[in-house]
């Protein structure tokens, strides 16, 4: 893809900018009635979903203890690598995005969850909350796109060493948490030169970074096969699979979330003084959902909406599904396209991209038109066009 | 000694790594719930009505509770339609009791959502989340040669707990109580039964049919008014006018009073916010986002997307009210209280006080 910014056919080009605010009063209406509608059965959801997961991973570690015995192994692995899907993606991600601060749970709660991942929380959720989040899809803001060691879009420029990003898009999908870990940290940026290696912020991070990984290390390939004792090996060969399978997967959903046919990159200098609607529209043009059951959703922690997931981050992942049509039908009236396709055709489109992208352009210029650059403005992405209306109720005093 | 201690704080770590990342209390919680000595969470063990309105509650605290004094309240903790909202009730049974068990009671208030949820919706085996007992409305010691306790409604509630607690040290007692109607008075049949047995005397003030009492009023039904270390607890008005009497008499000394103070919310939005830990107070108005105002008063707040969505700026509300600039949603809290809020989409509505 190249940037909408420069795409001789311009899909939002049929918009005014009285539209695109119209459909940030619309998803705001759609917002506030959810918001406003959460409650016991949501708090019983999230609740019972932990209690589930937690049981599975207990059950299938319990069942890894005879991981000698070939059926034990076969279910243990089974169930762990279910279990840490599922604290991963509907729980860790979800809880990590805020959506459940609302229960004013201190357990359950954006700032003090941590999860079964190589990156700690805080420095992931700085990379994706703020960064990813706010930045969606924008060349050169949003690192996300290709996590700085893949060419996704014709405006990243080609480089020879892009000629090995299938190799490497695998090789990072199997180590996919050390990926995001060294992601989160920017890596690649702050070990290029002696002073950035220095900073004692960077040096923080790195030092809690081994931290983590030397627990969950500790956890999976020691403590837990030790427990198992004749079955010590088959165990860490259990919970390796099962790293590997739930890092396979994720990196599989979020790939089909960004990066498939159909989804739309943006210029830099797009976003100068973006207002709420704007931000809205980079939302849906920049975000892919995944079509499949009840089952596919929940093991995706619901980044199969990830179209609704990024208009409303903090959202109750459960809710997504309700507004979906709603959503479609937006999209429908004002004329955009909802990209939306089984998992196996999104992982392709996505794979297909990376494979092609990491050969240089062809013949691009013809189809470029040049960026009307904007001045540096201030954006106004949380000021509402029509401003609140004090809700009457009170919180509640005794 | 050092050998054991040794060995047993590496099992624990061991035991640690096992459930890393979350702790080992964690799954402890599913199955014993009261087991948890940093989170104290009490059981409710039976649920009593008293009046139309009002239920007491017998709690079984958790691991982690400390006993309490007569008059104090306790902080308590209930999940109302999925959010966990924190109320003060005072304690209205005796601390001496073997079981460790002890009584709030609750009165259903117009509005309330709390109060309504637990009279309505208490059941026995329910779990709800505590704070160890606090507050200064206390009996002193030695105790005093006559006391006097006015109370209107359900600030019966404190003094019931010294009664029932420390009534067999006081020899001369006098109970002004008002309350709607006869039927409406909370521990009703227990004061009169006192009453009748001679161990206090209780005057009853009905205000459906008598009126409001005024202070003036209890220098007949009390004439030895100011003779007597007096306790009060009721509504703000009831109390401030008790103040100016026993201020008037320059007896100040032998009130005390218990009260509740509501968050003041302003309806027009904005108001003075202070930063706690850096000392900085702001005015602000209700338009912009407690995150600018912070900032534009130099101090350092947390920061991200500035637009509500990526929670980085989260710091807690310890009192006050804020409104989200987005839906108009008001978060209230209460002193005790400590509610993060995202000050990035967060305007004040009235005096706060944000913990940074």
């Amino acid at each position: 893809m190249t940037t909408i910014q420069r795409k001789k056919a311009n899909p939002v080009a049929h918009l005014t900018p009285e539209d695109i605010e119209q459909i940030g009063i619309e998803l705001d209406a759609i917002r506030d009635e959810v918001m406003g509608s959460r409650g016991e059965n949501d708090a019983a959801y999230i609740r019972r979903v932990i209690a589930w997961q937690r049981g599975l991973e207990l059950g299938s570690r319990g069942v890894l203890l005879f991981s000698l015995f070939p059926p034990a192994w076969l279910v243990g692995t089974a169930g762990l690598t279910v279990a840490k899907i599922l604290e991963n993606m509907e729980i860790g991600h979800n809880i990590m995005h805020g959506q459940w601060d609302w229960m004013r749970d201190p357990k359950i709660h954006s700032t003090k969850w941590e999860w079964d991942h190589a990156s700690p929380a805080e420095q992931w959720k700085h990379s994706h909350n703020e960064l990813h989040h706010t930045y969606t899809n924008v060349v050169g803001r949003d690192n996300d796109l290709g996590y700085g060691i893949m060419r996704v879009d014709e405006d990243q420029k080609w480089h020879p060493m892009h000629l090995g990003q299938p190799l490497w898009n695998f090789v990072n999908a199997c180590l996919f948490e050390y990926g995001i870990a060294a992601y989160d940290l920017e890596l690649g940026k702050n070990l290029a030169t002696k002073e950035r290696r220095r900073d004692p912020k960077f040096r923080a991070g790195l030092r809690k970074v081994r931290n983590k990984i030397g627990k969950q290390v500790l956890k999976d390939y020691v403590v837990h096969p030790a427990l198992s004792g004749p079955s010590f090996l088959h165990t860490i060969a259990a919970n390796a699979t099962a790293n590997v399978i739930r890092n396979l997967w994720s990196h599989s959903v979020i790939m089909c979330g960004h990066f498939p046919n159909g989804v739309e990159t943006f210029e830099k200098t797009s976003i100068e003084g973006e207002t709420r609607g704007e931000w809205y529209l980079r939302q849906m043009l920049g975000s892919a959902n995944i079509s499949g059951s009840r089952a596919m959703h929940l093991m995706t922690g619901n980044l199969s909406h990830q179209i609704e997931h990024h208009l409303f981050p903090d959202m109750p992942s459960n809710r997504y599904k309700e507004i979906a049509p709603r959503i479609q039908d937006l999209f429908q009236r004002y004329g955009l396209s909802y990209t939306s396709g089984p998992l196996p055709k999104q992982v392709a489109s996505a794979w297909y991209k990376v494979i092609r992208l990491s050969l240089p352009n062809r013949g691009e210029a013809a189809v470029r038109r040049p960026v009307e650059k904007k001045a540096p403005a201030v954006s106004t992405r949380w000021r509402r066009v029509q401003p609140a209306t004090p809700a009457a109720e009170l919180a509640g005093t005794p | 000694m050092a050998v054991i201690r040794t060995v047993r704080t590496g099992a624990w770590r061991v035991v640690e790594l096992i459930t890393t990342p979350v702790v080992p209390a964690d799954y402890l919680d599913v199955i014993a719930p009261l087991r948890n000595a940093r989170v104290l969470r009490a059981k409710i063990d039976a649920v009593r009505p008293e009046t139309e309105t009002s239920v007491t509650l017998v709690l079984r605290p958790g691991r982690g509770w400390v006993r309490h004094e007569p008059g104090q309240y306790v902080r308590v903790g209930v999940d109302v339609d999925g959010v966990r909202q924190w109320r003060s009730y005072s304690i209205t049974s005796a601390p001496e009791r073997r079981d460790g068990r002890f009584t709030i009671t609750v009165n259903a208030v117009p509005d309330g959502l709390v109060s309504t949820h637990l009279v309505r919706r208490a059941k026995r085996g329910m779990i709800v989340h505590l704070d160890v007992p606090t507050g200064e409305f206390l009996l002193d010691r030695p105790r005093p040669a006559k006391a006097l306790f006015v109370t209107a409604g359900s600030g019966i509630t404190p003094v019931m707990g010294m009664l029932r607690s420390a009534l067999h040290e006081l020899s001369d007692v006098v109970v002004v109580h008002s309350a709607g109607t006869r039927e409406a008075v909370v521990f009703g049949s227990e004061l009169r039964a006192l009453a009748a047995e001679g161990r206090i005397r209780l005057i009853e003030r009905h205000t459906r049919t008598d009126g409001r009492l005024k202070p003036a009023d209890l220098d007949e039904l009390v004439p030895d008014l100011f003779e007597r270390r007096t306790w009060a607890c009721g509504p703000n008005e009831m109390l401030d006018d008790l103040e100016t009497h026993w201020a008037d008499a320059e007896a100040g000394h032998l009130l005390r009073t218990e009260r509740f103070r509501p968050t003041l919310i302003s309806s027009a939005g904005g108001g003075t916010v202070t930063f706690s830990q850096s000392g900085t107070v702001v005015e602000t108005d209700g338009s912009e986002p407690l995150l600018d105002s912070g900032e534009a008063a130099g101090v350092l707040m947390p920061s991200g997307c500035r637009m509500g969505i990526c929670f980085s700026c989260v710091l807690p509300l310890r009192e006050g009210a804020v409104r989200d600039l987005r839906d108009g949603q008001l978060t209230v809290a209460e002193p005790g209280d400590n509610i993060p809020i995202q000050t990035c989409i967060s305007a004040a509505a009235g005096p706060c006080k944000i913990d940074l």
